[in-house]
């Protein structure tokens, strides 16, 4: 029985560790100016935690197999009641490594989440609802116009689905559009708000996660480094059609953004 | 001393008062334990029937039909409802905690009997509300097991958010209620009701784990229970504590100025905490067997009582790291994250010292011993991806991925239920004079060791690719739908756990008539349950009360007539 524990144990941590190892299925690949660095956190975590998983693993299926009672054969067991210096030094080294850890990757953290939008950041106000994205850009006057819940009417089209105050005056050059489009190697400021209940915007190529809360208006930002287009999903459980609320973010050249934008307001005059 | 009522010490006779009310608290401990096992079955069939819908969403279950997609997010409520409340909770602490903590500490019965009685009357009762979710118009709940608001506070949400949603609550308010007058009879006995030389630093590591859990949960449910009633103000009494101005589908929904969030701070107040509630307990029985069944004492008495004591004091300080993607301030989450990464110390103290308890000792791998081991394996398992999520820059990418549904299920799922099981072939013959079938029992454990491993390690991979939970349907997100082989193989992984679970329940009952008959003693175990008869007769040891002279793990004691010395044995001085 001690053998087979040994190899079952031995055999469920290589196995598994050998499809992290050859990524089999991995993050994918990175698309924002964060990526990079998470990414390397990540993989430094991987290491330290992939050492403490198998090191674990395999003594245990060792002593299970070792230390087995073989009846009168075998000694007996070594009478102990622990050793203290053993235990000070997995305490403290534990703590190094944990906090250790955590203290490394809190550069990246304040970079993505303490600091806000640089000025020249595009903005993008993304409001969701159940099951949908709208995505805002203020327009050359550079302000987004007001928008009052009881004026939402998603059959108006995008703009009514955002309850948009057509008497501001800021709101005549506003858009609105279903598609997310960005321009490449420029900070992206997005304005999270939700209507209804909470929802999260998930870009799994940038590395961005934020949750969309009904009541805030949550800046964030990322900058995307590679044109292309990206798929998005809602990543917070908002009601039964959680499953199909995703989206695209296009990343796309400046001179093409600045067009698409242009583009947009023409149409709406 | 004697807080205890001296007639309870007179075994009733009727059949209602010796087996429906009774005040025996080894009595209500079968009771919560029949309730957990109920519970554990029916939350089994749900994560089955999610299981095949993932795959196979136009299959059409006999007698059940089409599952649309909001009837797959109320099994997962109702799953996720039903595991952690009804089983994590209820089967460690109220069941195998309500028979064995008395008896481990030389007491006759708990502090308050009637108060027992009624905790758990109060949890059945919880059970039936929750039942009731699914068969009221709409159906059951779709807000998932932590409820989040405004999403479980507006009926217009969705399908299962009237009447169904407002039971769910009714439910979780009634199990508090219930949890907390058990809470209070643990800690009440642990402190009052000790046998003559039971020092606390001599009480059975079990002991410890169900002392601490009792304060955590003495902590916690009141703040669920508060938050419950506050959600069903929000519902039915217009108050707004969690919806701001909000539509839904462009009409307003007459709230104004609540804070989604309060609701969050106050469900992980409570939440995580109860991950400690479910695994502390398993945590101090699988310390208890490792030094059984290794013949060893436990290496590090008082630094896993120290452990457990840390991980009851950090567990109220990390809540917040379920939130770093909320919208909580960011510098919060640096503090939030410290301290989780802090509780990973104590979980590491003690993986150190089970290694270290088995290290030279003279292992007799028993069917207990087997789920003990494997208990340790699944802790380190879903340990180790704690780390990850604990850190905010990489929960950005894995948060409600696959990635945290394998950790929790591994850490406080399956090695939870790993713990229960242990402590159901470990105690049996305690509880019903009889020893469960060996070679059943073994095969249990192989199918269960390696099914969940097959069912909850590639999880990790699929989150690691993005995939997120509770989508009822992989096909609509392209990045998703890659991961479909994945999904298949989970579920075939699934089929075959979950037979194999039925190897246990015959065993089980199959046992308790046609079982070897078991001695006083079957483990050669120390803790006093041992040396009184089998099974306990009502007040425990016939009369007589236990003095306590020894520790609770004096194993191969060099110089000792026999290779345990029991707590109420004369002390031996260990000759080396």
């Amino acid at each position: 029985m001690g053998l087979v524990l040994l190899v079952v144990i031995w055999l469920i941590t290589l196995i598994s560790t050998y499809i992290f190892i050859a990524k089999v299925w991995w993050l994918p690949v990175g698309a924002s100016a964060a990526a990079a660095g998470i990414d390397h956190h990540f993989t430094t975590t991987f290491i330290l935690m992939g050492i403490v998983f198998v090191a674990a693993q395999l003594a245990l299926g060792w002593f299970a197999w070792k230390y087995r009672d073989r009846g009168p054969a075998s000694q007996a067991a070594h009478y102990s009641h622990g050793n203290t210096t053993l235990e000070a030094i997995w305490t403290v080294l534990t703590i190094i490594l944990f906090i250790g850890l955590n203290l490394a990757s809190e550069s990246i953290w304040a970079t993505e989440r303490f600091e806000a939008a640089k000025p020249d950041a595009v903005q993008v106000e993304v409001t969701s609802m159940q099951f949908a994205w709208y995505f805002r850009y203020p327009g050359p006057d550079g302000k987004f116009g007001a928008t009052r819940p009881e004026l939402e009417d998603a059959s108006l089209g995008s703009a009514g689905a955002l309850g948009l105050d057509s008497t501001d005056p800021a709101s005549k050059d506003d858009v609105v559009s279903g598609v997310m489009v960005v321009p490449v190697n420029r900070e992206v400021e997005v304005i999270l708000r939700s209507h209804d209940v909470i929802h999260s915007f998930f870009i799994p190529a940038m590395r961005f996660k934020q949750d969309a809360v009904p009541g805030l208006a949550i800046h964030m930002h990322f900058t995307p480094i590679q044109t292309g287009e990206f798929e998005l999903a809602c990543a917070e459980l908002c009601g039964l059609g959680h499953y199909k609320m995703h989206g695209i973010v296009k990343v796309v050249s400046d001179s093409e953004f600045k067009q698409w934008l242009a583009a947009r307001e023409a149409e709406k005059q | 001393m004697t807080t205890h009522e001296p007639h309870a010490h007179v075994a009733p006779q009727g059949f209602i008062r010796k087996y429906v009310f009774s005040l025996d608290h080894k009595v209500i401990g079968l009771q919560y334990f029949f309730l957990a096992l109920v519970a554990v079955f029916t939350g089994m069939f749900l994560s089955l029937l999610m299981r095949i819908h993932l795959i196979w969403p136009t299959a059409s279950i006999p007698l059940f039909g089409d599952i649309k997609p909001e009837q797959y997010l109320s099994l997962l409520t109702m799953h996720g409802t039903i595991m952690v409340f009804f089983v994590l909770t209820t089967a460690p602490q109220g069941g195998f905690g309500n028979y064995f903590l008395p008896i481990q500490i030389g007491a006759p019965d708990m502090a308050f009997p009637v108060l027992n009685m009624l905790s758990f009357w109060t949890t059945f009762l919880g059970f039936v509300v929750l039942l009731a979710a699914f068969f009221v118009t709409g159906g059951a709940p779709l807000h998932g097991w932590t409820g989040y608001a405004p999403l479980s506070a507006l009926p217009s949400a969705g399908p299962g958010e009237g009447l169904g949603a407002d039971l769910w609550i009714i439910s979780i308010a009634i199990f508090c209620i219930g949890a907390l007058m058990g809470a209070l009879n643990f800690i009440t006995t642990t402190l009052d009701m000790r046998a003559k030389g039971m020092t606390l630093m001599r009480m059975p590591l079990t002991c410890w784990a169900w002392f601490i859990t009792a304060i955590l949960g003495l902590l916690a449910f009141g703040v669920l229970l508060s938050a419950g009633i506050l959600l069903l103000m929000d519902r039915n009494l217009g108050t707004s504590f969690f919806v701001p101005l909000s539509t839904v589908n462009g009409i307003l929904t007459g709230h104004k100025g609540g804070s989604p969030l309060l609701w969050q701070h106050l469900f992980w107040f409570f939440g995580h905490p109860e991950v400690y509630i479910a695994i502390l307990p398993a945590m101090g029985l699988c310390s208890q067997l490792l030094s059984v069944f290794s013949r060893k004492p436990i290496f590090g008495y008082k630094a896993m009582v120290y452990a457990i004591l840390s991980i009851g004091f950090l567990g109220f300080m990390v809540w917040g790291h379920h939130m770093f993607m909320s919208g909580m301030s960011p510098y919060t989450a640096f503090a939030f994250s410290i301290m989780t990464m802090g509780i990973g110390v104590p979980s590491a103290i003690k993986t150190f010292n089970w290694l270290g308890t088995l290290w030279r000792g003279r292992l007799r791998l028993a069917s207990p011993m087997l789920f003990a081991i494997g208990f340790v394996s699944l802790f380190v398992t879903g340990g180790i991806s704690g780390p990850f999520l604990a850190q905010p820059v990489l929960d950005i990418y894995l948060h409600e991925t696959y990635f945290v549904i394998a950790h929790f299920h591994l850490i406080m799922g399956v090695a939870s239920i790993f713990g229960i099981f242990a402590a159901t072939y470990y105690w049996f013959p305690k509880m019903f004079g009889r020893m469960m079938n060996e070679p059943l029992a073994k095969l249990h454990f192989w199918l269960t060791f390696i099914g969940a491993y097959c069912i909850f390690m590639p999880m990790h991979y699929s989150g690691m690719a993005g995939q997120l939970r509770r989508y009822s349907q992989g096909t609509e997100v392209a990045w998703i739908k890659e991961l479909t082989p994945i999904q298949v193989f989970i579920t075939f992984a699934a089929f075959v756990t979950i037979a194999s679970q039925f190897i246990f329940l015959f065993n089980l009952f199959w046992s308790m008539k046609k079982g070897k008959e078991a001695s006083d003693n079957p483990w050669e175990a120390t803790t006093l349950e041992w040396t009184t008869a089998t099974p306990p007769p009502h007040d425990n040891f016939g009369g007589k009360t236990p003095v306590v002279y020894n520790g609770p793990y004096e194993y191969s004691v060099p110089g000792a007539p026999r290779d345990f010395v029991m707590q109420s044995d004369a002390p031996v001085e260990a000759k080396h």
